[in-house]
């Protein structure tokens, strides 16, 4: 596969974690990127939106994300749902597809809920998230250091595409930088 | 109130997949699912028990990563009106090998005929047009189902066709429920490669 560079962005940041992301996500043939969007994500999503190789779809609801994700595969493509961790409760019901058709699947989760949160509406399900993904039957990885994000992303790629399984990365509130709207107070 | 439903479910369904070529099949759970199987079995069906809203998100990612070959989602109301986002996300797509389908008996036929939403009037045409998806008018004709298979061929999507059918349960035909199965299945009629 070719990797040019998307011309509407600055080339990636070997350092910034993100673009890291993106570059694993390219060199793994990732061409279907689909996403309910999170600032912690949108710096991905815009060089996803960029790139030429790849679909970039905005869902409506998570849930469709598992399915579009599996119908893609079925006709060969590899993808990656990037939501996040409220996202994970709208799944539920249709993370029984990966299970019962035995399907590869990788979502990279931002957290919220959790370090610092200011917003209680998200705190329950934010702390349900990781026992909500096992219990659906998926893999879960979590990442609180820069420094481990694009080699967390890529062990979890091979681990859902090579074994046909369910992979979910969670990026942690500490990694991605607390929320707060209330004026820092 | 829409017009009444009359066609039957069997006959609309064998009448898209008679003439089928390289079309591949992504049914609803429930009888979408039967009506398929009805209709002869093929691996390129692949053909959903369960995950209610699946059928129309799991064509778009079939028809994203083939665009060469027509896609067809069929499905009833009641699954169609689970997953109704996705009708905007399709529109916003616009893949042009994409049909979604929906047989409309205007009940939860599954689970006692409970009147769904299009029983009160709910229409799910206009709301696919409304969404982008090119949408053909309500079909109560065989006539009209005729034309829709010859359409699915043809590119021109997104399309989008709800069906008017018949209230009442034609007798189940049951595929493998094996979902591993109809996946590497699928995978190796559509891509030549076992998983």
């Amino acid at each position: 596969m070719t990797l040019t560079q998307p011309t509407a962005l600055p080339a990636t940041d070997p350092n910034d974690w993100r673009d890291a992301v993106y570059e694993v996500l390219r060199a793994h043939a990732i061409r279907q990127v689909v996403y309910v969007p999170d600032s912690g994500h949108s710096r991905l999503i815009d060089r996803c939106h960029a790139d030429a190789d790849m679909h970039a779809v905005v869902l409506t609801t998570e849930e469709e994300g598992v399915a579009h994700l599996s119908g893609a595969w079925l006709g060969g493509d590899r993808g990656v749902m990037l939501m996040q961790s409220s996202g994970v409760g709208n799944c539920v019901n249709m993370f029984s597809l990966l299970t019962a058709c035995r399907l590869p699947f990788v979502t990279l989760i931002t957290m919220r809920g959790e370090w610092g949160e200011f917003n209680p509406w998200q705190v329950h399900m934010g702390q349900a998230t990781p026992d909500a993904l096992k219990l659906s039957g998926l893999v879960v990885h979590r990442v609180d250091d820069p420094d481990s994000v694009a080699e967390t992303v890529e062990s979890a790629l091979r681990l859902a595409f090579d074994g046909s399984i369910g992979v979910a990365v969670l990026l942690s509130q500490r990694l991605i930088g607390r929320k707060d709207f209330t004026g820092g107070g | 109130m829409s017009t009444s439903p009359q066609l039957d479910r069997r006959a609309a369904v064998a009448c898209l997949l008679a003439d089928r070529r390289d079309l591949l099949v992504v049914s609803g759970l429930g009888s979408a699912t039967y009506d398929c199987a009805a209709a002869g079995d093929d691996p390129r069906n692949f053909y959903l028990w369960g995950a209610m809203g699946a059928a129309a998100p799991l064509a778009l990612g079939l028809a994203l990563a083939q665009p060469d070959k027509p896609v067809l989602g069929i499905t009833g109301d009641g699954e169609m009106l689970m997953g109704l986002g996705s009708l905007a996300t399709i529109g916003a797509q616009a893949p042009a090998n994409l049909a979604i389908v929906v047989l409309d008996n205007e009940a939860y036929g599954e689970t006692g005929a409970q009147p769904t939403a299009t029983a009160h009037g709910a229409d799910l045409t206009a709301i696919a047009r409304a969404c982008g998806m090119n949408a053909v008018d309500e079909i109560t004709e065989m006539a009209g189902v005729e034309a829709l298979a010859a359409r699915l061929h043809a590119g021109g999507g997104p399309l989008f066709a709800a069906i008017k059918i018949a209230p009442g349960e034609a007798e189940r035909v049951l595929p493998s429920r094996d979902g591993a199965y109809l996946r590497s299945r699928f995978r190796e009629a559509v891509l030549g490669q076992a998983p």
